[in-house]
């Protein structure tokens, strides 16, 4: 690691509110397709898009699609956020 | 990249190394294809398979030795995001995703997909919550985290403790899955298989640790992903004209439907929270939404996972290494439902129905393996019945080849590929077992002036003893084995979730608090779990104890909280601390009272 970067307690906590800000809004998409909406499954059932019944479609692979662009999303946003705080590493 | 640390030259080549390395595997089996068309008889073909691929993984495994701790316990950090997430991603998938998850979708339709989403959505948790700050932390193993966080040998014991029962029982039955597959493939007794299994996994681990299971592990995950995939799209293939199952599989669902009603059979495959007589329930979608939670927020928990991001060389890896982790566990799992619908197809169309002595071959080929696949003709008419055949869980995947009439090469190929899967899952988990008694309790607790060459001789020693120990419980075969491991998702989410989380988001967290919620939450999990398995107690709300996590969980929680209000604020030092771990720049501001290396 490169040299000691130092924030001031504001900047510190400026980039704290932005990274818990990220945090729950990726934790708000992940509670909506791991769970919200499956409880309308039944319902989606009644849609049927090329054979899959949408509940059923969500659940074995909808949801995992979101999950993986959850993942690569966040932490590149993740990575924003550091660059324009400077603190990143090296 | 034997010796001393990894050389450049090995991490800027890992593209080209493991493109031979595919490119071998792929030629090796049509080797193997071809000798099969001239005679060579199955065992041996088989045998071939198992020989071949465990020697390549001893290979790796001894030219990854390593006499530095660093590259030890934590491959000396030098693992790309890329190949880091391969690596989770066999760490992650065990003999239980592999062969038996095709079947429990099978098996339970709808119901079964909790399992698709809980082992997948849990690294949103990882990537968001944890691996970042775990590896800015940058030392060794999980517990390292709580004795560091929360100060005193207290915190790093109870870790120690729910690590252990978290894993241990997970990795007997990897164990046991290794022989299982050993014996099936290349016909060994099962006791000798487990052993065999047990070299496997050693040869892997004991010479390189972290560094030998990493690169061994991105090797087990191509086999793995290759044999899985194969028959699969082979069988879409032929049933739709496409290659592509995951998305031709709507038409096998169509089928499915349509001949769920000829049979008459009242609880249709992609009905959601219905109960055996195809009615909607509540208590089905309550199960099923707390069995997701506990499966994801114990992804979260498990340390054989979060110590992967330990390797990564830099915050910034770590954080990409869980999208790409979550990308390579996806291929295999939003292909598994693909699976079990072309099997439904096949068994709804092709076998129920049918006269009983014009069964397909792969039928009555898999009704001679005890336990697999039984056929009864019940009411004696000779014609094959929906409740006259019963398939295990295991059988789909196994049997898959042989659906699509594929020769039997291709069967030993999905063989090797559970074998990684098992032999890989089996490796993380005995490292982090092993690395939890050697670092922690030895290095940390009782010997901190050990010198490196000790404490090396010490983790290998504890290794073959864990292995072992693993080895001879599962030789005994329990038939608990099954549950125990669904219920590590539920005592590690309980136990480790809140301090690990909690540690650092929340800096008022206390010492005294963590310890309290996770003896709360771990104890109530354990006495939920333990109640309702052995003595009988009925179940809270209906909650079956599989998913005994979701009461540990806001249990631990608000003792945790509680208690740390209750408690004085860490000190300065320890709030400066977790500021320093919080930016991926700088130096991590050790608490001084709190010796780290």
């Amino acid at each position: 690691m490169a040299q000691e970067k130092s924030l001031s307690k504001e900047q510190q906590a400026a980039y704290w509110r932005r990274t818990s800000t990220l945090m729950w809004t990726v934790l708000a998409l992940w509670f909506f397709f791991g769970f919200v909406i499956h409880i309308f499954a039944p319902q989606l059932n009644n849609i049927n898009i090329i054979g899959f019944p949408i509940g059923f479609w969500f659940a074995a692979q909808g949801s995992l699609i979101v999950f993986v662009v959850l993942c690569f999303w966040s932490s590149s946003a993740q990575n924003k956020i550091d660059e324009e705080f400077g603190v990143t590493e090296d | 990249m034997a010796g001393s640390g990894a050389s450049p030259s090995f991490i800027n080549n890992l593209g080209k190394i493991y493109g031979l390395y595919t490119g071998a595997f792929v030629g090796v089996t049509i080797v193997l294809g071809i000798m099969e068309q001239l005679g060579v008889p199955n065992e041996t073909i088989g045998i071939l398979f198992v020989a071949l691929t465990i020697g390549v993984y001893a290979l790796i495994g001894y030219i990854s030795r390593t006499a530095q701790v660093a590259e030890y316990y934590v491959a000396g950090r030098v693992v790309p995001a890329f190949y880091n997430g391969m690596a989770t991603g066999s760490d992650w998938m065990s003999a239980a995703s592999f062969i038996s998850m095709a079947g429990s979708l099978y098996l339970l339709g709808y119901g079964g997909l909790g399992f698709v989403l809980g082992w997948t959505g849990g690294y949103v948790l990882v990537a968001t919550l944890l691996a970042p700050y775990l590896r800015k932390f940058g030392q060794f193993t999980v517990p390292d985290f709580l004795g560091a966080r929360y100060g005193g040998h207290v915190p790093r014991v109870l870790g120690i403790i729910v690590l252990m029962s978290a894993s241990f029982t997970y990795v007997v039955a990897q164990v046991f899955g290794v022989g299982l597959i050993a014996s099936r493939l290349i016909g060994i007794p099962f006791d000798v298989a487990v052993y065999v299994g047990l070299l496997g996994i050693l040869v892997c681990s004991m010479l390189g640790g972290m560094r030998a299971v990493t690169w061994t592990q991105v090797a087990q995950y191509i086999i793995l992903i290759i044999a899985y995939l194969i028959p699969v799209v082979i069988l879409s293939a032929q049933k739709t004209g496409i290659p592509l199952p995951q998305l031709m599989y709507g038409r096998a669902l169509q089928e499915i439907a349509a001949l769920e009603g000829k049979l008459g059979i009242a609880r249709a495959h992609s009905s959601a929270f219905v109960d055996a007589t195809g009615k909607f329930s509540m208590n089905e979608m309550i199960n099923f939404l707390a069995l997701v939670f506990c499966l994801m927020i114990g992804t979260a928990s498990l340390p054989h996972i979060l110590m992967r991001y330990f390797t990564t060389p830099s915050v910034r890896e770590a954080r990409k290494s869980v999208g790409w982790s979550i990308f390579f566990i996806f291929l295999l799992y939003f292909t598994a439902p693909a699976y079990a619908a072309f099997a439904k197809w096949e068994v709804y169309s092709n076998v129920i129905g049918q006269p009983i002595a014009q069964l397909p071959a792969w039928v009555a080929k898999w009704s001679e393996v005890a336990g697999l696949l039984t056929v009864k003709d019940l009411n004696g008419d000779g014609i094959l019945q929906v409740g006259e055949i019963t398939l295990n869980n295991d059988i789909i995947v196994l049997a898959t080849p042989e659906i699509a009439g594929l020769p039997y090469v291709v069967s030993g190929l999905v063989a090797a590929g559970g074998l990684a899967a098992a032999l890989s899952t089996a490796d993380g988990l005995l490292l982090a077992i092993a690395n939890a008694l050697s670092h922690d309790v030895y290095y940390k607790m009782i010997n901190p002036q050990a010198s490196t060459k000790v404490r090396l001789i010490v983790a290998r020693v504890i290794l073959i003893g864990v292995a072992v120990a693993a080895a001879e419980v599962a030789k005994t075969k329990p038939a608990v084995i099954v549950s125990m491991v669904a219920w590590a998702f539920s005592l590690a989410a309980a136990g480790l979730f809140v301090p690990l989380v909690l540690g650092v988001w929340w800096k008022r967290t206390t010492s005294a608090g963590a310890c309290a919620g996770m003896i709360a939450g771990f104890g109530i999990c354990l006495f939920y779990l333990i109640g309702t398995q052995f003595y009988g107690m009925p179940l809270w709300w209906g909650i079956r104890n599989i998913s005994c996590g979701l009461f540990g969980l806001p249990v631990a929680f608000i003792v945790t909280v509680v208690v740390s209000l209750m408690t004085p604020a860490p000190s300065k030092e320890m709030q400066d601390f977790i500021d320093s771990i919080r930016v991926p720049g700088g130096k991590v501001k050790h608490v001084e009272a709190i010796k780290v290396e």
